[in-house]
């Protein structure tokens, strides 16, 4: 049995992961109301361009629809864009996005795609890298900035011009949706070709100016942008909340542990005064 | 007079939404000034001053860019970056004036650069009227 000296060394230790692990569930949840209200004040952006490219989309199909909109044609090479955090310590946040993916890339593998991978987030580029290092064509970090446009612009143009270029047919995007504190739910949305919901009232006819295809040739490229913004604030929101839930089971834990771990030193030390007592009594009896 | 409903957004937040008498836009083909009863139109914007009439209050907004979608009886700003009159210094705008020209100089293709040149005259011509 361990001597009270190293259980109370022990105490000690958990007592300072406590403190750490306090401390971090007070962060994310401070973080968290942050993000929560930048995710909520982006939505109504990402949801009027969608309703716009919806509008424009129902006017213009046949061979003249602009590549993003219309596709390739083929759905041979697909590109999944893998979008995670930065940080651990949030509990299965990043890797249900990542079994997620892993779910989606085998399951085109097995269909005899071509599958590439982008990464944003370190985690992904981490935990993918071991299966999957030879399909990655780029690998990108948040850093400590709260997402913003001048973080997915690069993104977005790198996925842009490779897809001018004709490396990709479909491109994929994975992540984590904000449903709740306590819910997050791995989604997968197709970024290219646009997904176009139909829309109610179709037939409304627009004017353009200057023209249709310089709208959409500007509205698409930023609507993926736009698209990946939302994402990764998703993500971020998302993040938080597992962080604060996943930080507040392990203090909570660790005041389990704590309380155990003294009970026994208790126990223990006791029973050692008890056992020098009744030697000594022993021993004067004795005399 | 019938109002038409307004709402102006940026990818960081939605900065109005509310019925107003006339919004003028900086449209890519010049100012457009729309009420209620506007034909269906889709345009691009270019950077410049949004002017919004509400009970002969005027409120200005600047944007850099972005589309805007017009029917009878809405509009919708959709700006690339949307700051309202009242928070903007002429410090935020000669930086975008200073961004413009780096992305200018550092363009690749002929396309890039007018548009990079066209924001930088754009921006400019705000800077003026501010």
């Amino acid at each position: 049995m361990a001597t009270v000296k190293e259980m109370r060394t022990r105490i000690g230790s958990v007592k300072s992961t406590q403190k750490i692990t306090k401390a971090l569930q007070m962060v994310a949840a401070a973080k968290l109301r942050r993000a929560q209200v930048a995710t909520e004040a982006a939505r109504p952006y990402a949801q009027r361009m969608s309703a716009i490219i919806s509008n424009l989309a129902s006017g213009v199909s046949g061979p003249s629809a602009p590549l993003l909109l219309a596709g390739t044609g083929s759905d041979k090479r697909h590109l999944v864009v893998v979008a995670t955090s930065d940080r651990g310590l949030a509990g299965a946040f990043n890797s249900s996005i990542v079994r997620a993916a892993r779910i989606k890339i085998a399951a085109l593998i097995d269909e005899g795609k071509d599958v590439k991978i982008i990464t944003v987030g370190r985690k992904a580029r981490d935990q993918l890298r071991r299966q999957y290092g030879e399909r990655f064509v780029f690998s990108y970090e948040l850093g400590l900035k709260a997402p913003n446009l001048a973080l997915v612009h690069p993104i977005a143009r790198q996925i842009l011009e490779l897809y001018t270029a004709g490396e990709f047919d479909v491109v994929t995007l994975i992540y984590n949706r904000f449903k709740s504190v306590v819910t997050q739910i791995p989604t997968l949305k197709q970024l290219i070709p646009a997904q176009v919901e139909a829309s109610g009232e179709a037939g409304a006819f627009y004017d353009y100016e200057p023209d249709e295809e310089t709208i959409l040739t500007e509205l698409l490229p930023q609507n993926i942008s736009v698209q990946l913004l939302s994402a990764l604030l998703e993500n971020q929101a998302g993040f938080f909340a597992s962080q604060m839930a996943a930080m507040d089971n392990a203090t909570r834990n660790a005041g389990d542990l704590i309380k155990a771990l003294t009970i026994l030193m208790n126990r223990t030390r006791q029973a050692k005064i008890t056992t020098e007592l009744t030697e000594i009594v022993a021993g004067a009896a004795a005399v | 007079m019938s109002k038409i409903q307004f709402d102006l957004v940026s990818p960081e937040r939605l900065l109005l939404s509310q019925q107003v008498d006339m919004v003028t836009i900086p449209g890519s083909e010049g100012y457009m000034g729309i009420m209620a009863g506007h034909m269906a139109l889709v345009s691009t914007l270019r950077a410049g001053m949004i002017d919004m009439k509400d009970n002969g209050v005027d409120t200005r907004f600047f944007i850099k860019g972005g589309f805007a979608e017009i029917n009878a009886i809405h509009i919708t700003v959709l700006a690339e970056e949307a700051i309202p009159m009242t928070e903007l210094d002429l410090a935020v705008l000669d930086q975008r004036i200073l961004d413009a020209q780096e992305d200018e100089i550092a363009a690749e293709t002929d396309a890039q650069r007018q548009k990079a040149a066209q924001l930088v005259d754009d921006l400019k011509l705000a800077r003026a009227a501010f």
